[in-house]
């Protein structure tokens, strides 16, 4: 174990990053730009020893950080990370330096607001992530909401006022229901530390009340069928940043408060549920996956795409009981999880190459529309290139790191239900059928406009951003390991935890 | 009852106030406009005396002096310490708009002190009569501020309303004091509380009396349905007077309920919950929905208040300790939030402008991004959005709430809050997002500039480190 207090300092280098990338300001053209890369790379070196240091042998919290906060009612700052956290917490240290770099001269209006919002935010992401005391959770969880909702009003598109108000006011309705729910839960224990709440007995009225609280917190940020509809909005008017952080982190944010908080707090609840949570991740992906073939935007079709992916994390994660009661299975509902969790971390990387493909076209021609495209190809080879690997990543093809989660998940959905299995596996026909569709009518085909004609290929710095993604896809689609090791103890202990009834 | 020199050691900074009033008086007549800051400088110094006063008599036992008429104890001296400061901040972000639209004069900070001293007064007051003398004494300073500009004709009708409203409130109130009194035979707050513990058989009675009282102080609060005046009050008064309104006032307000209800009648709390939760559930509704409605920033901050009354009364509701400390915590930070919030809007103002129109905060960001961040933390923590110190305010009348087993008025409460969201991020949609129409740099003293600023980062520092505030309410609430 280190000494240094890592945690902590992961999360306040941003931020306090974020302040000092304000006061410098926009009198120097790079400064900002500079100061906000050196912040978010020192971020990232900070954050590689919570891997390298991490032990994968225990379930336990580790560099736990536990301080008081506010005495009067027993609320502390206290953090720690197991591995369902840690690679969460790697992935938006990583995703936040590509986005500094993606928005380098991409950015004039208010840079160094632009620089100081994703700084900010990303600090506050991995607050998310860390926090285990149930109130610093909900703070760094709000708090969270404000860079994003100016991000996406100050910096985004033509209907950006709309968009960002509606992904406020989706958010702020779910996560209010859950503070009422945090505070029952403290009126029960006494304590908010969330470690706590895991232990507590609870009736299962109560537990099915505080679930469905829960749900509507995490579902709208997944988001789930039927409360998705800020998404496309959102994601469309975001600028390309906005769209990679909400994409990459934002949505599996969800996804871990459903491992951190549902499950655990409320099993029994999970278990009596577990339809409702299995039949709303099928709509996600059968339902959304048909919506996303007709958009004509492509970062509407991408983020109907998420959504979809986003079932399959959901499904993995609400399978296991099923499983558990037809065949006793703890290695199969352990594949579950671990499915939806690469699933999650692997969508980072996906969904956020291709908002940034996206924002390479955008950047030249100013249009998201795929009719406006064809031919790229021919004008842009490595980019094209680029685009047809995060594209089949997204469809799932082996080996990348697509279709590891997606095959766990699948698979471990044959041991619950046939029907199950077969409507995900839909997903990677549907996933196919519109990706690369997509990709088929804006990459391939002779050059359709005056406008293609002109295309210049990626420059050295969106070379590297994308370069930078490709690698990890690759690695994780063909030794998935090193991801599914550090988590694999973690889940363990969860299941163990959630197969007991808290009644 | 006989005095004892003694007990006008503890009166010592109502005693000092009321004495620096009266010099402030005199003094300014023999000043010519030139020297006018002098009584700005004097009224200053007035507050930080009676402030250094209140500290150097500070004592965690209660202190009752003049026959049980005053009572020195710990939520007093706290929250009359927060009136001066908050008063402090109401001289300074006023002095400038005044001297632009010639309203500088020693008549302001006199009727001010006067309403201070009113304020100490109903802090402290541990009689009926006590209660009723702070009032009056509050009110009609009040009255006299918001007509204040003589030639406004809106500033006329709203003083007139507040009046009129004001002095019927005040008859309730009286009347239903006098009713306690035929009944329980006393004006002494600790009799009352006696003689309703011991005899239940007259409970009928005394909450026939209660339904009066809790109407003044419903009045005073402005909880609905006795809020008709708050918003033509705010819209009417010269800014600088609709700042001061809403700032101390609501502390001196929740020590009149405090005493009244909780001191005085605490063993009612079963009557008077279900009314205050009516209350809770019209205020709620009615300011977030109507505030959703108003195009000029005044009125909106004044459906706001509503709203922010209602959850304050939710501390109320629980009944427990836990709860009037999360009350507590709640007004004071609440007056901090309206301090900062209408002086952005004083800031915003110039001779012959005013800046209350929702239109004049378009590019605010544009034009000073400093104090857009101001009024963004302002407005986010109205909201309840953390890292600001207006959630931990509702998050812990909520928890009280939750505590008494009262979680559906939780989820009630919460889901007002998420519609009036919708009005405060309004206006941080149009200070960031939008192009401003007059793009003019603000024109400001560094005093005020300093002030503002530490009044915004304060709401923001108060978010991120509230654990004194609250063991300090805890505390006075004991």
């Amino acid at each position: 174990m280190s000494e240094l207090p890592l945690l902590s300092l992961v999360i306040w280098t941003p931020i306090i990053g974020g302040l000092v990338v304000l006061a410098v300001g926009d009198r120097e053209p790079w400064g900002a730009r500079s100061i906000a890369l050196v912040f978010s790379l020192l971020t990232l070196a900070l954050s590689v020893p919570l891997y390298a240091e991490f032990d994968t042998s225990t379930a336990a919290m580790q560099f736990v950080e536990l301080s008081p906060w506010i005495s009067t009612f027993n609320i502390n700052y206290h953090l720690g990370v197991d591995g369902i956290s840690m690679p969460l917490i790697l992935l938006t240290a990583f995703t936040t330096v590509l986005v500094v770099i993606a928005g380098w001269e991409v950015i004039q209006y208010k840079t160094a607001q632009y620089m100081a919002a994703f700084l900010v935010l990303e600090g506050l992401m991995i607050g998310v992530f860390a926090a285990l005391d149930a109130v610093l959770f909900y703070v760094f969880w709000e708090a969270m909401l404000i860079p994003m909702f100016l991000i996406i009003g100050i910096w985004g598109g033509p209907r950006r006022v709309y968009a960002t108000i509606k992904f406020f006011l989706y958010t702020f309705l779910g996560s209010v229901l859950m503070l009422v729910a945090l505070i029952y839960l403290y009126y029960r224990t006494g304590s908010f530390g969330v470690l706590d709440f895991h232990l507590t007995p609870l009736g299962l009225t109560e537990q099915i009340l505080i679930f469905i609280a829960f749900l509507l917190a995490f579902g709208v940020k997944v988001p789930m069928w039927p409360v998705h509809t800020w998404l496309p909005d959102a994601h469309v008017e975001a600028p390309t940043g906005g769209s990679v952080i909400l994409a990459a982190i934002m949505l599996k944010i969800g996804g871990y408060g459903f491992l951190r908080f549902s499950l655990p707090i409320t099993p029994d609840a999970s278990n009596e549920l577990d339809w409702l949570m299995i039949m709303l991740s099928l709509i996600a992906i059968v339902y959304i996956a048909l919506v996303a073939l007709v958009q004509e935007d492509m970062k509407k079709l991408i983020a109907y795409s998420s959504i979809a992916h986003m079932g399959f994390v959901t499904l993995g994660f609400f399978i296991v009981f099923a499983i558990i009661a037809k065949s006793d299975s703890m290695q199969g509902a352990a594949m579950g999880i671990q499915g939806g969790m690469v699933q999650m971390i692997s969508h980072g990387f996906v969904s956020g190459a291709l908002f940034l493909c996206v924002g390479v076209l955008y950047d030249r021609l100013h249009s998201r529309q795929i009719s406006d495209y064809g031919g790229v190809a021919n004008t842009m080879p490595k980019f094209a290139a680029f685009m047809v690997l995060f594209a089949f990543a997204n469809t799932g093809l082996p080996g990348t790191s697509g279709f590891v989660g997606e095959f766990m998940v699948i698979l471990s959905s044959f041991k619950a239900n046939f029907w199950y299995a077969f409507l995900a596996a839909t997903m990677l026909i549907l996933g196919a059928a519109y990706t690369l569709w997509m990709v088929k009518r804006v990459v391939f085909g002779d050059v359709r406009n005056a406008g293609v004609a002109t295309l210049t290929d990626i420059n050295r710095r969106e070379f590297l951003v994308l370069g930078a993604l490709a690698v990890p896809v690759l690695l994780f689609g063909i030794w998935p390991a090193p991801l599914v090791e550090v988590m694999e103890a973690s889940v363990q202990n969860l299941l163990e935890h959630v197969a007991v009834s808290k009644l | 009852m006989s005095f004892v020199s003694s007990d006008f050691i503890s009166a010592a900074p109502e005693i000092f106030v009321l004495g620096m009033a009266c010099l402030v008086l005199v003094a300014d007549l023999f000043l010519d406009e030139r020297n006018r800051a002098a009584t700005y400088w004097l009224s200053q110094l007035t507050l930080a005396g009676a402030a250094v006063l209140t500290i150097a008599l500070y004592d965690e036992r209660p202190v009752s002096v003049f026959g049980g008429m005053f009572v020195n104890d710990a939520m007093g001296n706290v929250l009359k310490l927060f009136i001066y400061l908050l008063t402090a901040g109401v001289f300074l972000y006023a002095r400038d708009y005044l001297k632009a639209r010639d309203l500088f004069k020693g008549e302001f900070y006199v009727l001010g002190l006067f309403a201070v001293l009113g304020m100490m007064v109903m802090v402290s007051a541990h009689n009926f009569l006590t209660i009723y003398l702070g009032l009056e004494l509050l009110s009609l300073s009040l009255y006299a501020l918001v007509a204040f500009d003589r030639d406004s004709t809106v500033a006329a009708e709203a003083a007139t309303k507040y009046f009129v409203l004001g002095s019927l409130a005040s008859g309730m109130l009286l009347y239903g004091i006098s009713i306690l009194y035929g009944v329980t035979g006393s004006l002494s707050i600790l009799e009352v509380s006696d003689f309703v513990a011991t005899n239940t058989n007259l409970d009928l009675f005394v909450v026939f009396g209660l339904v009066f009282v809790l109407v003044g102080v419903a009045f005073k609060l402005g909880a609905v349905p006795f809020h008709m005046w708050m918003p033509d009050v705010y819209h009417g008064a010269p800014t600088a007077i609709t700042l001061f309104v809403s700032t101390a006032p609501k502390i001196a307000a929740f020590a009149m309920l405090m005493r009244l209800l909780v001191d005085g009648l605490g063993e009612l709390h079963g009557n008077w919950q279900d009314m205050i939760v009516i209350m809770v559930l019209l205020s709620l509704a009615v300011g977030n929905i109507i505030a959703l409605a108003q195009t000029n920033i005044k009125r909106m901050l004044a459906y706001s208040t509503i709203s922010h009354i209602g959850f304050l009364l939710l501390g109320v509701v629980a009944g427990t300790a836990e709860g009037y400390a999360a009350a507590m915590f709640y007004t004071v930070t609440y007056a901090l939030m309206a301090l900062g919030g209408f002086g952005i809007v004083i800031l915003l103002s110039r001779a012959g402008f005013e800046a209350d129109k929702l239109d004049d905060f378009k590019g605010l960001n544009e034009r000073s991004p400093w104090f857009a961040f101001m009024m963004l933390v302002l407005m986010f923590s109205m909201a309840g959005v953390p890292p600001t110190v207006g959630f931990y305010a509702k998050l812990l009348v909520l928890n009280a709430v939750v505590n008494v087993d009262m979680v559906w008025l939780a989820a009630v409460a919460v889901v007002f809050a998420i519609i009036g969201a919708f009005y405060y991020l309004r206006v941080v949609k149009l200070m960031y997002f939008d192009k401003p129409e007059d793009a003019s740099a603000l024109d400001v003293n560094t005093d005020v500039r300093l002030a503002l600023s530490a009044n915004g980062l304060a709401v923001l520092a108060l978010g991120i480190f509230p654990g004194q505030l609250i063991a300090l309410c805890t505390a006075a609430i004991g």
